[in-house]
C-alpha cells in the first residue's frame, strides 16, 4: 500500500512498488489530466510536482512519493497555475492542448522559483515538447502571468499585435 | 502553368471524369449537402431545422460540427460559419459531434488529387474538379485533411445558417401576419419592425422545424459579417488548461481493461511463435492474445500490460526485408529515377530543345528522409463488441473509414456501430488510418463484451507509423548567356501515398498509378519558363508511407525553392528579385512574396553573421511565403526569426490562422532541424523522442505572421505554412555561408 497526498488529499493506492506514478495517477485514481507522452521522460506531458517540484511522473515509481504531496493540473488552489491558466487562455495558447498540462505544471514550478523569469530562463526551464508549436503564446502567457498578479477571469484575445510586442 | 494536355493525362483525367460519372455530375451543391432534421438527435425540446443546427426552447443553438479538433480551432471556425448567417448569439450556442452521413462528407479534400494548376480554368480541370468533388460526396468521406475544414463547410454551413435563419424569420411572419421583410433578426431574436415585438429562436424553432426550407437564400455581404474576420476565443481552450479535456487515450468506461500490442518490429514480418506463460503469471494481466496485426497483452491497468508485454518470447518468421537498410531504400530510388523517365502530367515547350541550346546547365540532386508524425498522443483506440453492437471511441480524423473498418472486423452493418471522437492529442495526417481501430475491434471481439483501450507505447507509435516518404528529386535548368533560365527539367522519386492509403484500405482496388499527391508543389510551380518538364517515378519499398502535414508539397517545397534559389545565383541575381521577375502572371503568388519581403526588410542589414532566406509556395489553396533569419555560432545553426505571408482567402479566424501558420512553421522546423526515420534491419531504428526530437522552446524562432487581406473563397490554414520553412532556412544558410543544403536534415 503506497499513501500519498494527491492535491491535498490524502490517497492509498494497492500496486507494485514500481508502477510508475503517472499510471498510478490515470489507471488507478481516474486523474487523466496528466497525459502520456513517451514513458521514457523525454518529452515533458506527464509533468507533476512532487513536494513543488516539477517531476516527470512516467519514470517516478510510486514507491518513491509515499508520504510526499503531489499535485497535478487537476489542483485547484493554487494561485501561480490558477494565473497562468488565465494567462493560457487569453493567449489561446493550447493547439491540440495534449502537451498543455506538462506545460502548465512546468511553468507554475518555474515562477514559484523565478517570478519574473528572463526568456533565457523559461528556455532553460521548459523543456516540453509541443508537436503544435505553440512555443511563442507559451512564452508570451508566462510574460503576461509573471507580470500579472491577478489574472483571475479569462480576457479577452489580444491581438497579434499584442501578443508580438 | 498551363500545359499542352498529354495523352495520359487525357487518360487518367478520362477515369476520374468516369469515376465522378458513375456517380452523378457537377460538384454537390450547398443546398444537396442541407440535410434534414432527421440526421441529428434532439432532447429535452430541440428541434432540427437542418443537418446542421438544432435550437433549444430556450434559444440555445447547438451546431452539429463534422470534423474532428485537433488543435486547428474547427470547433470554433466551423460554428461561426453559421451562426453568422443565423445571428444567435455566440454566447447561445454550443457544438456536438456530428453523426456519420453523406452531407457531412469533406467533398473539398478530393480536391487535392486534382493534378491541375490553381489558376488552370479550362473546362477540363472544372470537369476534374467537380468530378471528384462528386466521388467524396458519394462515398461520404468525412475526413479531417487536406487543411479543407473551412473551405468544405464554407457554403453548406453558411447555407444551413441562412435557410434556418429565413425558417425562423417565416414563422415570425405567420405569427404576426406581417411579411417576412417587415422583419429583421437580430442577436438570436427576429424584431417585428412594425411593432418592435420580439421572438426568440428558441419560441418560434417548433413552428419554423414545420415550414419547407426555402431554396437559394442569400448569403451575407461581408460588409455585413459579425464574427468572420473576427479573432475569436476558440471554444476547446478553457478545457485544455484544466486537465478536464478529454482525449482518446483518456476515455473511462465501467469495467474497461487494457491493451499494449507488440507490432513485427520488420514491416511485413509474421509471428511464428509466441512464449505467454510468464506473462500471464503477472499481477493483473488477464489475457495474451494474437491478432493479425501482434501480440497483445490485456490487463487491469496499461502498465501492467506493457511490462508483461516485454516478457512475452515473440518469435517471428524469416522475412525478405529483414536485412533492408536506408542505403537500400536510397539506391533503389537511385536506380529507379536512373532507368525510367517517369510519368508526366504535361510537359510545357520543349525543354529538349532547349537543353541543346543552353548557354549553361545547371544541375542538382537533392534528398528529403522518412518522416515521422510523432503526435503527442500515442495512438490508441477503445472499443467494446456487445451483444453484435460495436462501440468505438477513437481520435481519429476519419469517423467514415473508423466506422466502416470497426463494422468490417467485427462482422457486422456500419449501422450496428457507435463512434465518439473524443478530441485528438495532435494528428497531422496520422490519426487519418484507422489501424488502431481494426486493432481495437479484433481484440474487444475476445472480451466477451469488456471494453478495452488500446494504446501503443512512444516506441510502437515511431516505429509503426505511415511514413512521409522519403523523395529523391533531380533537377536540371539551362540558362541562355543572359542568365534567363530558358528550361527547367525536375524528376521526382518517392513512393506514392495514394496507393500506400489504398493499399491499406482496399488491397483490391489498389494500384501503383500516377499520383499527384506525389508531385504536387513540382508539376504546378509558378515560375513562368518557357520549357518546362516535371516528372514523378514511384518505387515501391516495404516502409509504409502515409499523409505527412502537407504531403508532397513537404519535400516538393524544399527541393524546388532551393534549387529556384540555387537558379538566383547561377544568373547573377537577389533570390527575392529572381523570384518576383518570374511571376508576374501570378498576382497572389506575387503579393505574398513582396509583403513577405516587405515585413522580413528583405536587402536591408542585419547584425554581423546573420542572412536571409526567402521560400514561396502554394498549397491547398493558400498562398505563403517565408522569410527565415539564422546564424551560425560554434557550429550551431540557429534560427532568429520567420516572417510568414499568407493568402487564405478570406479569413474566418484571423487568432487561429496566426496559430496556424507558427504550428505549421514549428512542425517543418522540426523535420528539417532534427526529422529523419532510418531503417536498418528492416525496422525503424528510431524510438522515441531524443531520437527523433522536436524543436523546444529554446530552438524556437520568433514567428511574424502577415495576412493578405482578401474575399476570395477560404484557402486552407493547416498545412500551407509548412513547405516553405525549410527551404527559407536552407537558402539563408547558403546566404551566410555559400553552403547549399541539398539533404534534410540539416548538417552543417
Amino acid at each position: 500500500m503506497h499513501t500519498f497526498k494527491l492535491n491535498g488529499q490524502p490517497v492509498s493506492v494497492d500496486v507494485e512498488d514500481d508502477m510508475p506514478l503517472l499510471w498510478v495517477l490515470r489507471d488507478e485514481l481516474g486523474h487523466t489530466g496528466t497525459k502520456f507522452g513517451c514513458g521514457i521522460a523525454a518529452c515533458g506531458a506527464c509533468t507533476v510536482h512532487i513536494d513543488g517540484v516539477a517531476t516527470r511522473s512516467c519514470v517516478m515509481p510510486v514507491s518513491a512519493v509515499a508520504g510526499k504531496a503531489v499535485q497535478t493540473i487537476e489542483s485547484k488552489d493554487d494561485a501561480i497555475l490558477a494565473r497562468l491558466q488565465a494567462a493560457w487562455v487569453a493567449y489561446q495558447v493550447p493547439q491540440c492542448g495534449y502537451c498543455q498540462s506538462g506545460m502548465l505544471m512546468a511553468a507554475t514550478a518555474l515562477l514559484r522559483a523565478n517570478p519574473a523569469p528572463t526568456d533565457a530562463d523559461i528556455d532553460a526551464a521548459m523543456t516540453n515538447i509541443c508537436r503544435c508549436g505553440t512555443y511563442q503564446r507559451v512564452r508570451a502567457a508566462i510574460h503576461a502571468a509573471a507580470q500579472s498578479k491577478s489574472v483571475s477571469a479569462a480576457p479577452s484575445v489580444p491581438s497579434t499585435a499584442e501578443k508580438q510586442a | 502553368m498551363k500545359t499542352t494536355l498529354s495523352r495520359r493525362q487525357f487518360l487518367i483525367t478520362g477515369a476520374a471524369l468516369s469515376g465522378g460519372l458513375l456517380v452523378g455530375c457537377g460538384k454537390p451543391s450547398a443546398a444537396d449537402r442541407l440535410g434534414d432534421h432527421s440526421l441529428l438527435p434532439v432532447e429535452g425540446g430541440e428541434v432540427a431545422l437542418n443537418g446542421w443546427v438544432k435550437i433549444a426552447p430556450d434559444g440555445k443553438v447547438t451546431v452539429a460540427v463534422p470534423r474532428s479538433e485537433m488543435g486547428q480551432g474547427v470547433l470554433t471556425a466551423l460554428p461561426m460559419l453559421l451562426v453568422e448567417e443565423l445571428d444567435a448569439r455566440w454566447e447561445d450556442v454550443q457544438v456536438e459531434q456530428a453523426p456519420v452521413a453523406r452531407i457531412y462528407a469533406n467533398a473539398t479534400m478530393m480536391l487535392n488529387v486534382v493534378p491541375f494548376t490553381t489558376d488552370d480554368d479550362s473546362v477540363l480541370a472544372r470537369m476534374a474538379r467537380a468530378s471528384v468533388q462528386r466521388l467524396g460526396y458519394a462515398l461520404s468521406l468525412q475526413i479531417t485533411g487536406g487543411s479543407a475544414s473551412v473551405r468544405d463547410a464554407w457554403e453548406p454551413m453558411r447555407l444551413a445558417g441562412a435557410t434556418a435563419r429565413a425558417m425562423l424569420v417565416e414563422a415570425a411572419a405567420r405569427r404576426w401576419s406581417v411579411a417576412p421583410d417587415q422583419c429583421q433578426v437580430e442577436a438570436g431574436q427576429v424584431i417585428n419592425m412594425k411593432t418592435g415585438a420580439k421572438l426568440g429562436f428558441g419560441e418560434l424553432a417548433k413552428e419554423a422545424a414545420e415550414l419547407t426550407p426555402p431554396q437559394d437564400v442569400p448569403f451575407k455581404a461581408p460588409s455585413q459579417y459579425k464574427l468572420i474576420g473576427k479573432p475569436m476565443a476558440r471554444r476547446d481552450i478553457p478545457a485544455k488548461v484544466n486537465g478536464s479535456a478529454v482525449f482518446g487515450i483518456d476515455v473511462k468506461l465501467d469495467g474497461m481493461v487494457y491493451a499494449a500490442i507488440a507490432q513485427p518490429p520488420v514491416f511485413g514480418a509474421k509471428v511464428a511463435s509466441v512464449d505467454d506463460k510468464a506473462a500471464l503469471q503477472r499481477k493483473g494481466v488477464l489475457k495474451v492474445l494474437r491478432i493479425p496485426q501482434g501480440v497483445v497483452v490485456v490487463a487491469n491497468n496499461w502498465w501492467r500490460a506493457k511490462q508483461a508485454l516485454a516478457e512475452v518470447k515473440i518469435v517471428y518468421e524469416p522475412s525478405p526485408n529483414d536485412q533492408l537498410s536506408s542505403a537500400d531504400i536510397a539506391k533503389k530510388y537511385k536506380d529507379e529515377l536512373a532507368a525510367s523517365k517517369g510519368f508526366s502530367y504535361g510537359d510545357k515547350g520543349d525543354a529538349d530543345l532547349a537543353f541543346k541550346q543552353a548557354g549553361k546547365v545547371v544541375e542538382a540532386s537533392y534528398w528529403a528522409p522518412f518522416l515521422a508524425h510523432a503526435a503527442m498522443e500515442p495512438i490508441n483506440c477503445v472499443a467494446q463488441v456487445k451483444d453484435g453492437h460495436v462501440t468505438v471511441w477513437c481520435s481519429t480524423q476519419s469517423p467514415s473509414l473508423a466506422k466502416w473498418k470497426a463494422g468490417q472486423v467485427a462482422g457486422v452493418d456500419s449501422d450496428k456501430v457507435t463512434l465518439h471522437v473524443p478530441f485528438l492529442g495532435g494528428g497531422f495526417g496520422r490519426r487519418l488510418e484507422v489501424d488502431m481501430v481494426e486493432q481495437a475491434v479484433a481484440i474487444a471481439k475476445q472480451l466477451d463484451g469488456r471494453p478495452v483501450k488500446l494504446l501503443w507505447t512512444r516506441e510502437e507509435d515511431m516505429q509503426h507509423d505511415v511514413y512521409r516518404p522519403a523523395a529523391l528529386s533531380e533537377f536540371r535548368a539551362a540558362l541562355d548567356a543572359q542568365g534567363r533560365v530558358t528550361a527547367w527539367s525536375n524528376r521526382v522519386a518517392a513512393q506514392s501515398v495514394s496507393y500506400d492509403s489504398v493499399r491499406r484500405l482496399m488491397p483490391s482496388i489498389a494500384s501503383n498509378t500516377p499520383d499527384k499527391n506525389q508531385i504536387e508543389g513540382a508539376f504546378d510551380i509558378p515560375y513562368e519558363f518557357d520549357n518546362v518538364t516535371v516528372r514523378q517515378i514511384r518505387p515501391e519499398t516495404h516502409v509504409p508511407v502515409g499523409s505527412w502535414r502537407s504531403v508532397g508539397h513537404s519535400y516538393n517545397a524544399f527541393f524546388t525553392e532551393s534549387f529556384v534559389d540555387e537558379l538566383a545565383y547561377a544568373a547573377g541575381q537577389d533570390p527575392y528579385a529572381f523570384r518576383r521577375g518570374l511571376l508576374q502572371k501570378h498576382p497572389r503568388h506575387l503579393a505574398v512574396l513582396e509583403l513577405v519581403a516587405t515585413k522580413a526588410g528583405w536587402g536591408t542589414p542585419l547584425p554581423p553573421g546573420r542572412a536571409r532566406g526567402i521560400a514561396l509556395h502554394e498549397s491547398f489553396g493558400s498562398w505563403c511565403a517565408e522569410v527565415a533569419e539564422v546564424s551560425i555560432e560554434q557550429g550551431q545553426l540557429k534560427v532568429h526569426r520567420v516572417v510568414c505571408a499568407i493568402d487564405c482567402g478570406v479569413v474566418v479566424n484571423p487568432d487561429t490562422v496566426e496559430a496556424q501558420m507558427q504550428s505549421a512553421i514549428v512542425y517543418g522546423l522540426s523535420a528539417a532541424l532534427f526529422g529523419e526515420i532510418t531503417i536498418a534491419h528492416g525496422r525503424v531504428e528510431q524510438t522515441s523522442f531524443p531520437s527523433y526530437d522536436a524543436v523546444r522552446l529554446a530552438q524556437m524562432p520568433v514567428i511574424e505572421t502577415h495576412i493578405v487581406p482578401s474575399t476570395a473563397a477560404p484557402g486552407g490554414v493547416g498545412e500551407p505554412g509548412t513547405p516553405p520553412i525549410a527551404p527559407a532556412v536552407t537558402n539563408a544558410i547558403y546566404a551566410l555561408t555559400k553552403q547549399r543544403i541539398r539533404s534534410l536534415p540539416i548538417r552543417l
